[in-house]
């Protein structure tokens, strides 16, 4: 059922609109902008961040909603309202799975922001594979998705390569310089042509690994390894997660956040699930147990590059971890993070990286299940794991949650 | 030698130790003046103690600033304390420690685990501290006197906003206060049990550690007694005060030492630099000329008043008898104020309102004549019983009375008070829209008093330095319960005491504007603005919501007293009152007792005041019955009828055995299909029973998330209630996808509902040992439902066939359609039995699982008292066509209610009320839908949050306001 508010991005909109884009994984983002200007639009990465982000979402949403909606929500009223930008020339774009999560509703948030703001004419994407709503001047087609596949793919690489080069370099933030670096090269070879060249692919992998290789490190003094696991929003976004990533470096941590593309291949699945277990879409059924080989297949490609010379781990295969899923938690579970961020927790505490943070949004509905819910469970199935839970919302305090961290540090030096 | 410095949220200790020998031990309150408190404490044992050099370590959660800013290493709080249990008692199995605002419990026996408080939490020192304040005794004077206790009253636990408001109801019914002060220790036991222990079991002994622990022997007594503890089995040692110092020293090592005058020095520095990156706010003012013109302006607001000594003829006396505060007002003919009192109730209104009358009387003499008499508020029903007062009027209408009286053109008015913030909308001259504070956010005024009495200041003296703050703290705009970390935080970072004070006024304001109006720009609140409640004497308070809004507002000079004034003013047409004159008052005397009342199976704590005119007046029902009065007419009421139906699900004694099944989440809307299906393949099928408190406690203990919603927290008692009843087969169906109704664009079950069988399974250790079935299921079709339904059947009983259970799907569908199509018959029924006899129609709308007694306190019989017919969401939707909605209208249960919603607007006798489980993710989104289509044709909105709280005070207030405004209106109508 649509809405009779919807207003659609137009054809005729992409040659002269701007369009924003949520700050979530900036790697990767920047990357999938410049595939997308291949086909003439204009994207711009919100960056703001601060105390005002969330204040403003607070105006605009309900106050219970989940914390990512409020900070998205937050960033792009912000944004529209700062004078950059000229509403009327100006769109809205969000990433969405649909789902039995309320996290589905991010859209229609948006929108309702928007009209109270009264800027109710500003047209908002949904970027879907699920096909939520249809935008006749953005159609996610085929050969899209196949480029934007690079972008995660490479995106996944970097954030990889940064992690395990990150804590050791001798010069600090040269490896956040090197990643930066190839994210304009890449962005520059994604952005001129809409050939993909595999050759070239396999050969920009090899040599980003050897930069990375090169970059002078001492790893002679391992430092305990952090897993990051969690809500994709807070899991990723400096911005929702307080800079997570950035406090575990400075506490001297290495820490491990698993790629992107492995959401994009649980969501693949759980359709290959919804056939499975109730005989549902037989056709989509087939095109996604395609996808989902070939997805499987560029992950081991792009993987088997990272530990080509030997100094990087590697990736657990995929199949595998949606194994490791099963001897905790029903691979049914396919709301939010659903029975993925059991399964990573488990990778995580079996691949020695003993020590995980799980992120939430304060009352996050699936969590409550898959996350805190399966701690116990997870534990006993993996004795030594050190788990900690952290909520984040526009009220919890900082100092909370980095005192939770460091004890779950204090037991990772153990 | 070394030295542990402890930083907590409240204290700060320091133990110096040479070896395992305490060398000097110390402990002071810091008042957030964290590094100065540090130094003067180490010069202080410097002292007594010459120390030339040390190796130093820092500990405690306010002292992680100062750690980083003087340079010296921090070792987290929890992790010393695993210092000191493992060297100085081996064979402790777990130590539980509560401080100032952390509670921790570290499990060292089956496996070392270690767990804190999250960001949403109560239970600790601060929360006992709030609350010794609130019944006006020392943390001592509580202690002592909860030793007396005879019985215990059940008080929420998830944190203190929610136990304030289930406290006050107490006080104010006269409740003894020991008994009080001993539920007040045990809430904070259930709070560290299910926030902390979380369904895992304690082996070995249990220290206890930490001030309040140590402080206080009730709160030790509560946790013996509840987790059923021996002197053998658990102690509280003489160092618990300082384990974490010690265990903080016990870490320090050779590359930690340092020279004494250079720690001093880095303290001094650190101290120094204390102001720290804590976000700012400008000043409430520039300047001291905007200061003077603002008191000017305020100063205009002003009421006439004579003197009650000179004054003759008839008055008429306003009581309004709220949470925290008692205020009366007495009027002369002109509406003047002759006489006014405000006060503190300190626990009982009733003794309190008893002096004050008599020295009314004092006062009036023969000159005066009292011609009527009005209360409202909180105590409303107890006073109007006690002293006979001619009515009760809610306290909305009071309100907005008062302000009208005010201000003609009143188009809004926000009334701040201890520990509600209302606010209403007015248009076309009657109450268009009423917004209470939701249970979550409560804390308001009385938050402030606490803020200040913590740091040593009244009220008045903390709003004074407010106004003077250079920098106000951004202490953002959530619950107030969270505030106490974010004051934490400013605390570390070194903000003053004044920043810290303006800070909580523009918080205070910002959660009024940005949680309960939710209001965007001022000109969506009105044009004409009243301000009123004892919060807002408060000029900081004023001043940051005028700055907030960026409009001037009036604040009459009687803010506090406004609800006893419009009382008083909505009395005035009476010429005779009925309220206890001088000879009666003399005689007056109150006694309360209190007793289980034995009506119906919710055994509702009664408590039975008494005066000595033999009037009696019992409080703490949830329903007529138990009140001794008879013949009270049942209307219809839906909820009833569904909870009796589902009762009526009996076990048939089948071949196959028992199955049971929790009557829980979406149980209560699929009963009927599983009964029939199991009963049909022949297994005798148990339902749980219908939920109360001890429900929730028989589970409480294995409840891994605290956030999640009640109605998943009973979930656990459920299955223990099956377990205990010697049931070894349980089933809870995983269902992603709920019953196809046509109406959505899917339907989907919340993922709580969904999924949390894998919940269950994953931390209930009873399930081991049982057959324990939550197979993924589709309900699509009979055929569906059968195929996956097979497999998890034979496994167990091989014996089933796919013909059986085709059959027996067939069967539980037929009941599931029979069981709808009863209810919507009923539904229409229950309306048209209302029209016909003129009654007024309350749709109860929420979740199948709401009627449930524990989850929805039984709210449906309370609506019943005020004389609506109440009827559910599910037995009306089918009578209003499918919605348009704005937001992603995809869970079945969710599409009901949008639909329920459009039947009310279409219909003008019609209310309809939506009952919100607090923590529902998914009502964030539905609630606003809701509203937005029932104001879309003019109807009011009513949300009530439900959760754990038993108090029904607020509710009632809700409804009656509700009713009032009804009434109001068709008044305006007929005249």
């Amino acid at each position: 059922m649509q809405d009779k508010s919807f207003v659609p991005f137009t054809e005729d909109m992409i040659k002269d609109y701007t369009i924003l884009v949520p700050n979530m994984l900036p790697m990767h983002f920047k990357l999938m902008m410049r595939i997308f200007e291949t086909y003439g639009y204009h994207m711009e990465l919100l960056q703001s961040s601060g105390h005002n982000i969330a204040e403003t979402g607070l105006k605009y949403t309900h106050n219970d909603t989940c914390y990512p909606a409020i900070l998205v929500v937050g960033q792009m009223m912000d944004a529209l309202m700062s004078g950059r930008y000229d509403p009327h020339k100006t769109a809205l774009i969000m990433f969405q799975t649909g789902g039995g999560c309320r996290a589905s509703n991010y859209i229609s948030l948006i929108r309702k922001a928007l009209v109270k703001a009264g800027m109710e004419y500003v047209p908002v994407i949904s970027f879907s594979l699920a096909g939520l709503e249809k935008h006749p001047g953005f159609r996610v087609t085929v050969g899209k998705l196949h480029r934007l596949m690079y972008a995660v793919l490479y995106g996944d690489l970097l954030m990889d390569l940064v992690d395990q080069t990150r804590p050791y370099e001798l010069t600090a933030g040269q490896a956040e310089r090197t990643a930066e670096e190839w994210i304009r090269r890449l962005g520059d070879e994604l952005g001129t042509s809409r050939h993909v060249d595999y050759r070239k692919v396999r050969e920009n992998y090899r040599r980003i690994v050897d930069d990375f290789a090169a970059i002078p490190a001492d790893r002679s003094q391992r430092k305990p390894k952090v897993g990051i696991v969690g809500e994709i929003f807070v899991k990723y976004s400096p911005l929702g997660n307080n800079d997570l990533e950035r406090f575990l470096i400075r506490e001297g941590a290495e820490t491990v956040v698993p790629g992107f593309l492995d959401f994009c291949l649980f969501t693949v699945y759980n359709d290959i699930m919804d056939h499975t277990l109730y005989g549902r879409g037989h056709v989509r059924y087939l095109a996604e147990k395609a996808a989902f080989r070939f997805l499987c297949r560029k992950r081991r490609e792009m993987n088997g590059a990272l530990t080509a010379g030997g100094l990087f781990a590697g990736v657990t295969p995929f199949e595998e971890v949606v194994e490791m899923a099963d001897e905790v938690i029903s691979r049914a579970v396919k709301m939010g993070e659903g029975w993925l961020l059991t399964a990573e927790m488990v990778e995580l505490s079996r691949s020695g990286c003993k020590n995980i943070v799980c992120t939430q949004p304060f009352g996050c509905l699936p969590n409550h299940i898959c996350g805190k819910g399966m701690m116990v469970p997870v534990k006993k199935l993996c004795p030594g794991s050190n788990i900690v839970a952290i909520d984040y919302d526009a009220g919890a305090s900082r100092v909370n949650q980095e005192n939770r961290l460091k004890l779950m540090l204090a037991n990772a030096g153990q | 030698m070394k030295l542990g410095i402890d930083i907590g949220s409240t204290t700060a200790k320091v133990v110096l130790m040479d070896g395992d020998q305490v060398l000097y031990q110390k402990y002071q309150r810091h008042m957030s003046k964290v590094r100065q408190t540090t130094l003067e404490m180490l010069r202080a044992m410097a002292d007594q103690v010459p120390v030339a050099e040390a190796s130093v370590i820092v500990s405690g959660s306010a002292g992680m600033g100062m750690a980083e800013a003087a340079g010296l290493r921090f070792v987290q709080e929890v992790y010393a304390t695993k210092e000191v249990v493992t060297r100085l008692a081996p064979d402790t199995g777990a130590v539980i420690e509560l401080g100032g605002e952390d509670a921790k419990v570290i499990f060292f026996a089956g496996g070392l685990d270690e767990r804190m408080n999250g960001t949403c939490a109560g239970g600790t020192g601060a929360f006992i501290d709030q609350m010794a304040v609130l019944l006006e005794m020392t943390v001592d004077e509580m202690d002592a006197a909860s030793l007396q206790a005879e019985r215990l009253y059940p008080i929420a636990s998830r944190c203190g906003v929610f136990a304030k408001s289930d406290i006050q109801p107490l006080l104010n019914q006269g409740a003894s206060k020991s008994d009080i002060a001993a539920s007040i220790f045990q809430a904070v036991v259930n709070q560290t049990l299910t926030g902390l222990i979380q369904g895992r079991r304690i082996r070995g002994k249990v220290l206890f550690l930490g001030g309040p622990l140590y402080h206080c022997a009730g709160l030790r007594k509560r946790f013996y007694e509840t987790m059923k503890l021996t002197e053998d089995t658990a102690s509280c040692p003489e160092y618990a005060l300082y384990a974490v110092a010690m265990g903080a020293a016990m870490n320090a090592e050779a590359r930690d030492r340092i020279a004494w005058d250079e720690l001093i020095h880095k303290v001094e520095d650190s101290a120094r630099r204390e102001a720290g990156r804590t976000d700012r706010l400008p000043p409430l003012f520039d300047s001291e000329e905007e200061y003077q013109a603002f008191c000017r302006r305020h100063a205009r607001a002003s009421v006439p008043s004579r003197d009650i000594g000179t004054y003759e003829g008839k008055a008429w006396l306003g009581i309004d008898c709220g949470s925290t505060t008692t205020k009366l007002v007495l009027l002369g003919e002109d509406r003047s104020i002759l006489w006014s009192w405000y006060g503190s109730n300190r626990g009982n209104p009733v003794s309190l309102v008893k002096e004050q009358l008599e020295t009314l009387y004092g006062l009036c003499g023969r000159r005066i004549a009292i011609c009527g008499s009005s209360v409202t508020g909180y105590g409303e029903d107890l006073i109007r019983h006690a002293f006979h007062v001619d009515e009760g009027v809610v306290e909305t209408i009071a309100h907005y009375t008062a302000a009208r009286h005010f201000q003609p053109d009143v188009d809004f008015i926000l009334d701040i008070g201890g520990q509600d913030i209302k606010c209403f909308r007015i248009r076309g001259g009657a109450i268009d829209s009423i917004m209470l504070n939701e249970a979550c956010s409560s804390g308001c005024g009385s938050f402030i008093e606490t803020f200040a009495k913590a740091m040593g200041y009244t009220v008045e003296e903390f709003a004074a330095l407010g106004l003077k703050a250079d920098a106000p703290v951004d202490l953002g705009s959530r619950c107030t319960v969270f505030m106490n970390s974010s004051v934490k935080q400013a605390q570390k970072n070194g903000a003053t005491v004044e920043d810290i004070s303006a800070g909580l006024s523009v918080s205070v304001v910002k959660n009024a504007l940005y949680k309960v109006i939710r209001a965007v720009s001022p000109q969506e609140l009105g044009e004409h603005i009243v301000v009123q409640g004892g919060t807002f004497h408060n000029d900081a308070v004023l001043r940051a919501f005028e700055k907030e809004l960026g409009a001037d507002v009036v604040r009459p000079v009687i803010a506090g007293l406004m609800g006893a004034y419009g009382a008083a003013l909505h009395i005035m047409h009476s010429q005779k009152s009925t309220l206890l004159g001088p000879a009666a008052l003399a005689a007056f005397t109150h006694t309360s007792s209190s007793t289980v009342c034995k009506g119906c199976a919710n055994r509702c704590h009664l408590t039975v005041n008494r005066f000595a005119d033999g009037e009696r007046f019992i409080s703490g029902n949830q329903c007529q019955r138990g009140l001794g009065l008879k013949d009270v007419q049942e209307l219809p009421d839906l909820h009833a009828w569904k909870r009796d139906y589902l009762n009526g699900l009996q076990p048939v004694p089948g071949p196959r055995g028992k199955i049971g099944i929790p009557m829980a989440l979406v149980i209560y809307e699929q009963a009927p299909l599983w009964h029939a299906l199991f009963t049909a393949l022949g297994f005798e099928v148990h339902f749980s029973r219908q939920s109360n408190r001890a429900t929730y406690e028989k589970g409480q203990y294995t409840i891994p998330s605290d956030t999640v919603c009640y109605p998943a927290k009973l979930m656990h008692g459920h299955v223990m209630e099956l377990l205990e009843d010697g049931i070894d087969t349980i089933f809870y169906p995983e269902l992603t996808y709920n019953v196809d109704e046509g109406v959505s664009s899917n339907h989907y079950n919340c993922p709580v509902v969904a999924y949390y069988g894998e919940l269950l399974g994953g931390n209930m250790e009873e399930l081991e040992s049982v057959r324990f079935l939550h197979p993924p299921l589709g309900l699509d079709s009979q055929r569906e439902l059968t195929a996956t339904l097979l497999p998890c059947l034979r496994q167990l009983d091989g014996t089933i066939t796919r013909g059986q259970v085709k059959k027996a799907v067939a069967a539980g569908f037929a009941a599931y359609e029979q069981y709808k199509a009863a209810l919507r018959r009923e539904g229409e029924a229950a309306l048209a039995w209302a029209r016909e006899h003129g009654k007024r129609i309350m749709l109860l709308a929420g979740r199948p699982y709401h009627i449930d007694p524990e989850i929805g306190h039984s709210i449906d019989k309370l609506a019943s008292s005020l004389g609506f017919v109440v009827v559910s969401e599910d037995s009306v939707c089918h009578l209003a066509p499918v919605q348009y909605v704005k937001v992603l209208d995809q869970w079945t249960f969710h599409a009901r209610l949008y639909r329920a919603a459009a039947y009310a607007a279409a219909h003008g006798d019609v209310q309809l009320v939506q009952l919100v489980s607090f923590g529902c993710g998914v009502d964030a989104i539905t609630t606003d839908e809701v509203r937005s289509i029932l104001e879309c044709s003019g109807k009011y909105y009513t949300q009530i949050k439900i959760d754990e709280i038993t108090n029904l005070g607020a509710v009632r207030i809700r409804l009656r306001s509700l009713l009032g405004a009804l009434e109001e209106r068709e008044r305006e109508h007929a005249g």
